[in-house]
């Protein structure tokens, strides 16, 4: 059974790493748009293909992964923003679980947009 | 929706946008009374009279990046396709309760869903709110307190990944208990 006294510990560990996870300002985001329209279209599976895959990958320190409303395009849900500093912010559309593992890999450990699921290359 | 508990996550982003410090979600179900119920309960900034009313029009919206706001009409509609009843209550500046009870057994029935991975994703995305969710069945119930797992961790942000792994197994545990009975 999971207990408080666990958590204690768990705040132990995680004290002695907090100045790191706060003041990382090379912090990628990943906003995964999670208005009616988001949610309708699968945007919660997505979200959890992105927290695993990003901790398999063990890269909880240097991305956050959070959610936001509605941008305005909703035929495109689930639409997925990163941010990664310094760089300019990519829209990704029409996401699913299996592609967010994908743009983990190739965008946020390989520094490859995974132009094919970008808003660019699915406008008509 | 295809799952209630979306609909949870949905209204209960009204409820952040709201600048809710605490929110209450619960969900009572019984095989017994036939009968499922869900509350959203938060402290946030309320709603007047008149916007009660028109938030209920899927055509009225407080945004300004599209005209439709689909999330209280889809979650009335949840309810009342089954037989059961919506109500939202609100007061300016002190907050709001939305309340939709179902009839379980209709045919026209959304699942409740994975309830429990819609409070670890409010969680983990809105650390610095409070959420008290409150888990009832026929063979019991169970209550994760944000407030009270703050006290423990002190400084340790609710969002660490140690901190919702935790979350996530406790709701799993207790889940198990009081649907699966002891």
């Amino acid at each position: 059974m999971k207990s408080l006294a666990e958590l204690q510990a768990i705040r132990e560990r995680a004290k002695a790493n907090l100045d790191l996870r706060k003041e990382n300002p090379n912090a990628a985001r990943v906003l995964v748009g999670m208005a009616t329209c988001g949610i309708a279209a699968g945007a919660r599976p997505v979200l959890n293909a992105f927290t695993e895959e990003i901790a398999k990958r063990g890269l909880t320190d240097s991305v956050t992964v959070t959610q936001t409303g509605c941008i305005g395009i909703c035929q495109y849900e689930p639409v997925v923003e990163i941010e990664v500093p310094g760089e300019e912010k990519v829209t990704y559309v029409k996401m699913t679980p299996e592609k967010a593992v994908k743009v983990v890999n190739d965008h946020l450990v390989n520094k490859n947009v995974v132009t094919e699921y970008t808003i660019g290359a699915n406008t008509k | 929706m295809r799952e209630l508990s979306l609909n949870v996550m949905d209204v209960a982003q009204n409820s952040v946008r709201a600048k809710a410090d605490i929110v209450k979600i619960t969900v009572i179900e019984s095989d017994k009374d036939d009968m499922l119920s869900i509350t959203i309960e938060d402290d946030g900034c309320g709603m007047t009279e008149e916007q009660v009313n028109q938030v209920i029009d899927p055509f009225f919206t407080t945004r300004t990046t599209r005209k439709v706001g689909l999330g209280i009409p889809l979650f009335k509609l949840s309810a009342e396709q089954t037989g059961g009843s919506f109500d939202i209550k609100s007061k300016l500046n002190e907050g709001t309760t939305t309340k939709a009870s179902y009839v379980k057994s209709h045919v026209d029935m959304t699942p409740l869903g994975d309830i429990n991975s819609t409070i670890e994703i409010l969680i983990r995305c809105n650390p610095d709110i409070d959420f008290v969710f409150t888990h009832t069945t026929d063979k019991g119930s169970f209550t994760l307190d944000t407030r009270e797992l703050k006290e423990v961790l002190g400084d340790v942000s609710l969002d660490t990944p140690d901190v919702l792994e935790w979350i996530k197994q406790y709701l799993e545990e207790q889940t198990q208990i009081i649907l699966g009975g002891v």
